[in-house]
């Protein structure tokens, strides 16, 4: 296919994700390039115009989703706005006792456009994501009742980023009705936040007052960005092609075919998807990072050294961030804070006490929560488990926490010593395997066929060269992976401590510098899994 | 500023309140501290604290805690 043909599909499926060659060689460099050379006063323009391009490519004639979920947010927010502006005026020309009243009415305009809106948004979403899965579901509860009527399935094409996109559009209408934010009037500038061409695939989830202005004044491209950006760019690299996509072939064979497998080879399969998941999201998202600081723009980060965390709670406070604070914003405290559960927080919290009083209402909370993030990754019953585990989780250790403190207490056990802390480590990371496990499985019943196995045939004796063979892994490729994984470790481990080792880097001589920028190009080119016999996985989050 | 003082205490003891600047980045206050914090909040100084207010910058001190009280009392 010639590249017009190409152009005139509207699918560009060569631009898989941002470490596709095509986006790094030419989409990137062509972007960075005429950006430079163009007047200031047209960047954001052009940056605008580029991010359309970007998505017409992933996404053909689906741009239209995309489009319309702009002028639907931009329509919805100034609506809010013009509802506030007569409020603060109504409140101000009536008297002190008439104002309580008024400012009732009007919050109540306010909630139905904003109620308006969010059916809208997630009802596309809805629909397009969802309505397969409940249409199938639907369908087995009639044949197991014996109902002799089966429905027709839809079948939609899903918009890539639509998860992510709706989102912000949300978050963006919340923070205008909140007021939080006022409603942007210039369309332009409100797409240029929706459509911004490294986020708009996997995140991170933005909120307008984070990077709406800054992407707006954008200024011209300058050398230290430019060098720091294409750093985390390669760091991204690193982590997908030499680690994410080398364990691709076992982690395949393994989830597909699992019923051949001792329940060892299944947990060594769990730890390299656990390993893989990280490597593929948190490396997209470095390049992501890389991408906007090429152009002067900071991001949220997605990530936080996710494995040190000592408990399922702070794993979350840790990984996918942006995710888990939209969540929070949104649904967490807007439950808890609601009038019946500030009633059922406060009686119970008499009854019960200070602990266990709020976490009744804190759970029906947490329960919404983890209900939507399972659903949020995808429409199927092993992500709906897969949030109900972690719900489970989290509640379970707001439960025996007291009682864990004070056995701690009892037994003069220092919580904080290193030993205590690595145990905690471990532990939150087996249990977030497990999770995984579920996670990636192909449906809920082989994730709970999967995790017997591991449990009732937890062996490695078929562990062989004819086995490794099977898998397509041989002792280099372990060799490979672990060495990468061991340099994240130590970076990861620097950075805990609060070391900065860009800033660290670019205190040393020019030698070393350059040295361990060629090191890491040649590391990434020499071990990096690509070219024949290896598939690289997709982006795992573009599909969610 | 006391009586916030005695509900943090009765919530969470043994933190230094007058002191402490992080209370919510220093993970201190947890999520269900916070619930029992504004309904208390809400009992003892009849204001009512939206879901909006609960943001680290109005938690992170007794000082910033009290500041939001008076803005909510105000505007109520």
């Amino acid at each position: 296919m010639d590249l017009s043909a190409l152009l005139m599909a509207g699918r560009f499926d060569t631009m898989t994700s941002y470490f596709a060659v095509i986006f790094l060689v030419a989409f990137l460099p062509i972007c960075i390039i005429v950006y430079s050379i163009i007047p200031q006063k047209t960047k954001k323009y052009f940056l605008l115009f580029a991010s359309m391009v970007f998505f017409w490519l992933v996404s053909g004639q689906l741009i239209v989703y995309l489009i319309l979920t702009i002028m639907s947010v931009h329509y919805f927010g100034i609506w809010l706005d013009r509802i506030q502006g007569k409020r603060n005026a109504a409140v101000k020309a009536a008297p002190k006792e008439e104002r309580k009243a008024l400012k009732k009415v009007f919050l109540h305009q306010s909630r139905l456009v904003l109620l308006f809106a969010t059916v809208i948004h997630i009802g596309v979403l809805l629909v397009i994501k969802y309505s397969p899965f409940f249409t199938t579901n639907v369908n087995n509860l009639f044949t197991l009742l014996n109902v002799p009527l089966q429905l027709d399935i839809p079948s939609y094409i899903m918009p890539i980023g639509i998860s992510f996109f709706t989102l912000q559009a949300i978050s963006y209408l919340f923070d205008v009705y909140r007021g939080l934010i006022k409603a942007d009037d210039n369309i332009f500038r409100l797409a240029l936040f929706m459509s911004f061409f490294p986020q708009i695939v996997e995140g991170p989830i933005c909120r307008y007052g984070q990077t709406a202005d800054q992407l707006w004044n954008v200024k011209q491209i300058e050398f230290e960005n430019l060098k720091l950006g294409a750093q985390r760019i390669l760091f991204g690299l690193m982590k997908k092609l030499v680690i994410a996509d080398r364990l691709n072939p076992l982690i395949k064979e393994v989830f597909s075919n699992y019923s051949n497998y001792q329940g060892g080879i299944i947990a060594i399969a769990a730890v390299c998807y656990t390993i893989q998941l990280y490597m593929d999201f948190s490396g997209t998202m470095d390049a992501v990072m890389g991408i906007a600081q090429i152009f002067g723009v900071t991001m949220p980060e997605n990530f936080q050294r996710p494995f040190f965390s000592k408990s399922i709670s702070e794993f979350w406070q840790r990984w996918h961030i942006t995710l888990g604070t939209w969540f929070k914003d949104y649904i967490f405290y807007p439950v808890t804070m609601s009038r019946p559960m500030k009633n059922l927080t406060s009686s119970a919290r008499k009854r019960l006490g200070n602990h266990f009083g709020p976490l009744l209402a804190g759970s029906v909370a947490l329960f919404c929560v983890w209900f939507c993030n399972g659903l949020w990754h995808g429409s199927a019953w092993n992500y709906i488990f897969f949030g109900m585990y972690h719900f489970a989780l989290i509640l379970a250790g707001n439960i025996i926490s007291p009682a864990v403190t004070a056995t701690n207490k009892k037994l003069h056990i220092n919580a904080d010593c290193f030993a205590y802390r690595t145990m905690q480590m471990v532990r939150t990371t087996i249990l977030v395997i497990i999770g995984e496990l579920f996670f990636r499985a192909e449906g809920l019943k082989d994730g709970l066929a999967m995790f017997g196995k591991m449990v009732t045939d937890f062996s490695f004796s078929t562990l062989d060269s004819t086995l490794m063979d099977k898998l397509k892994i041989d002792v280099q490729d372990i060799i490979i992976v672990a060495v990468a994984l061991v340099i994240i470790f130590v970076i990861s481990v620097l950075n805990e401590k609060g070391i900065n080792i860009r800033l660290s880097l670019k205190k040393k001589n020019i030698v070393i510098r350059w040295g361990l920028l060629y090191a890491l190009i040649m590391f990434i080119v020499i071990f990096g899994a690509y070219g024949k016999g290896y598939v690289p996985v997709d982006p795992i989050y573009a599909n969610f | 500023m006391d009586e916030l003082i005695e509900i943090l205490e009765d919530i969470k003891p043994d933190v230094d309140y007058e002191n402490c600047e992080n209370l919510i980045d220093g993970h201190y206050l947890d999520s269900l501290s916070i619930i029992s914090l504004v309904a208390e909040i809400e009992d003892e100084f009849d204001v009512t604290v939206p879901a909006v207010e609960i943001v680290p910058k109005n938690f992170n001190s007794v000082k910033a805690m009290w500041s939001m009280i008076e803005r909510l009392q105000e505007e109520d």
